[in-house]
């Protein structure tokens, strides 16, 4: 059993920063959620509460039926992976591993055992003697996992674990964490700012913004029915293209009037009535860069963006092309960008024509938050 | 390149001329430790001064014949020792609650530690005297030991190397189901080598040759430090250079064999205890 349960938590600082405003959320047993957000959201303060390092200012923690708000770290059976993960440096992988145990004064017998069992699913058998600076990275990463699983805790907690590796061994390492929770079944709580890292490992998501929740959901929905113009942006890679848009009614219905060309709205997954409040207003308007392409000029049935390219990144397999457009809401000119199928000729400073089909179009009101959609 | 060898040349010469003006003391001292009385005085003008000879052992077996020498270096090396000793507990306990745990008046208690580093003991040794005195505490070594036990430049010393440490550390701990002493002691300690050396050998410094509050507070030689013993060479005619000296060879010898222990650890010490310069 691990069911973590977070009920109107706020943290306030002692400098008056809101760290976290009433924040309610609760992770299921056994599984891995995912806290996603730029620096500074209140993802690592959030975990760290729930570590017990930080106290909340309000709200109340719950591991399973026990509120562990007054209790200490150690009493709350929970394992934390560090960012620099916090090796003890002048201790041996051997009494790294078995400092947690002996801090339970487990008997002599039982700790050996559980390192032994811990280094050999760890592959670190061969470097139990090893100080902590003789190893690599990677090494001291598995070390650090092998100090929280030895406890074999309630809880995992990790900050941040994967941000001081390279991009092979990250990769290696996320899919031994995947398969190490799964075949644990430990209640996984992990902290990280990269998308890629948090689609990949979360069983659902949470993306966090200036200490609050913009959306809870699994990496198919956040990305697929994204609750705002936020997660939008911030989820996908680059991020969803956001332009503003006024909504007209005409004899063919609802249509958008995006930089004074009508784009209608029939076949577009919003329905009349989610559409019918808007109706002379302005909203904003969303479209996936992969959901761009490149079209001759003259072609019809789609509607187009002409753009003029500013930037131009080769892949291999496609091409990401950035151009500039104003945002009313940003009040200022943005990047917008585009993944196209890879081809040789686009040159930045390029004129070209971007069209989209209106399947693919996401809308939010000015606010941000998106529209109901029908489909 | 040859203009880089002169530079090199004229840095070494400067160096060693350096070098000489504070190593020649030491010289003198060790030199006319081993002549008779005559030849200190008639050689002090000229090179010879820093020539050894003459007097083999003599002024040494002088001072043990004049003074209970090994009473004295007893004396100063169990009271240095405990002030060494209990200081490094005290002191770097004190630096770790300011440097990490949560308390009312945290930054007021700093300030006045910082405070306290500016008075010189010299201004309070009298009030101390009197305070100390009313208690009906002198001549004894509790009264040498107790007053230099804690003291303001060790606190600064431990709580900035402590504010260094990667806090990571600690709340690993923690999470690990240390509690604060535990972590403290387990995890701090081994970690922090380096700026307890140099509070080591720095308080030994001050105090090995203390010798205002000895001289205020006792009377019997048996409890009396080398600094008192040495002034009565000074006092009490006739006055011998050559036992002086040998006396002086004596009692800066366990400094230099300590300071040579720990040297490794006292220079990354001070590099590390943001006493960079």
């Amino acid at each position: 059993m691990g069911n973590v349960t977070l009920t109107h938590i706020t943290k306030r600082f002692a400098d008056g920063t809101e760290a976290i405003s009433d924040l309610s959320l609760n992770i299921e047993d056994g599984e891995l959620l995912v806290l996603l957000g730029p620096s500074g959201c209140g993802k690592s303060t959030l975990l760290r509460m729930v570590a017990g390092l930080e106290s909340p200012t309000g709200g109340e923690i719950r591991i399973d039926d026990t509120v562990v708000n007054g209790l200490s770290p150690q009493q709350r059976n929970i394992a934390m992976v560090f960012q620099n993960y916090a090796l003890y440096p002048h201790m041996s992988v051997a009494r790294n591993l078995a400092f947690p145990l002996k801090m339970q004064r487990l008997p002599r017998r039982e700790i050996e055992r559980r390192v032994h069992a811990v280094a050999q699913r760890l592959s670190l058998a061969g470097l139990l003697d090893k100080q902590p600076k003789a190893l690599s990275g990677g090494q001291r990463q598995r070390v650090a996992m092998g100090r929280a699983l030895v406890r074999e805790p309630k809880v995992f907690l990790m900050d941040e674990p994967l941000s001081n590796l390279d991009a092979e061994l990250r990769l290696q390492i996320r899919q031994d964490i995947a398969r190490l929770q799964r075949d644990t079944g430990i209640t996984t709580l992990y902290v990280t700012h990269d998308q890629v890292e948090a689609m990949t490992l979360g069983q659902r998501i949470v993306v966090l913004k200036q200490g609050g929740v913009q959306q809870l959901g699994t990496a198919h929905e956040l990305y697929a029915r994204p609750a705002n113009t936020f997660v939008a942006g911030f989820i996908g890679s680059p991020g969803m293209n956001i332009f503003t848009a006024a909504v007209q009614h005409g004899e063919q219905g609802y249509a958008l009037l995006i930089a004074g060309r009508p784009l209608s709205l029939q076949g577009s997954c919003y329905g009349d009535e989610s559409l019918s409040s808007f109706a002379g207003k302005a909203l904003q308007v969303g479209v996936r860069p992969e959901a761009l392409r490149l079209i001759a000029s003259g072609e019809s049935g789609v509607h187009v963006i002409p753009a003029t390219l500013s930037a131009v990144e080769r892949l291999g397999h496609e091409v990401i092309v950035h151009f500039p457009a104003i945002n009313r809401v940003a009040g200022a000119e943005v990047e917008h960008s585009a993944r196209l199928a890879y081809q040789d000729g686009l040159q930045i400073g390029d004129e070209v024509t971007l069209g989209l089909s209106v399947g693919d179009l996401y809308l939010f009101d000015m606010d941000g938050k998106a529209i109901a959609r029908v489909g | 390149m040859n203009r880089n060898r002169v530079w090199t040349i004229a840095n070494y010469v400067l160096l060693s001329v350096a070098a000489l003006l504070f190593i020649a003391p030491v010289l003198f001292m060790v030199a006319g430790s081993f002549k008779p009385e005559a030849r200190v005085l008639s050689d002090m003008d000229s090179w010879r001064a820093l020539l050894p000879g003459g007097a083999g052992l003599q002024n040494y077996r002088d001072v043990f014949a004049r003074i209970p020498f090994g009473r004295y270096l007893w004396n100063s090396a169990l009271i240095n020792g405990l002030i060494v000793g209990l200081g490094l507990f005290v002191n770097a306990l004190a630096g770790y609650a300011l440097a990490r745990l949560q308390w009312r008046g945290r930054d007021v208690m700093l300030a006045v530690v910082l405070a306290l580093l500016i008075i010189p003991f010299e201004a309070i040794a009298v009030p101390l005297f009197y305070q100390l005195s009313a208690l009906g505490w002198r001549n004894d070594y509790a009264v040498q030991v107790f007053p230099f036990v804690a003291n303001p430049l060790a606190i600064y010393l431990f709580y900035s190397f402590f504010l260094g440490l990667p806090r990571e550390l600690e709340e690993a701990a923690r999470v690990d189901g240390a509690g604060i002493l535990r972590t403290f002691f387990v995890i701090v300690i081994p970690n922090a080598k380096p700026v307890f050396a140099t509070v080591a050998i720095v308080s030994f410094l001050l105090y090995w040759g203390m010798y205002l509050w000895p001289l205020l507070m006792t009377v019997d030689d048996a409890v009396r430090p080398l600094p008192l013993a040495i002034a009565t060479f000074y006092t009490l005619p006739p006055v011998q250079w050559g036992d002086i000296l040998a006396f002086g060879v004596m009692m800066v010898l366990p400094v230099l064999v300590i300071f040579i222990a720990f040297q490794p650890w006292f220079v990354r010490g001070v590099t590390t205890t943001g006493l960079k310069g």
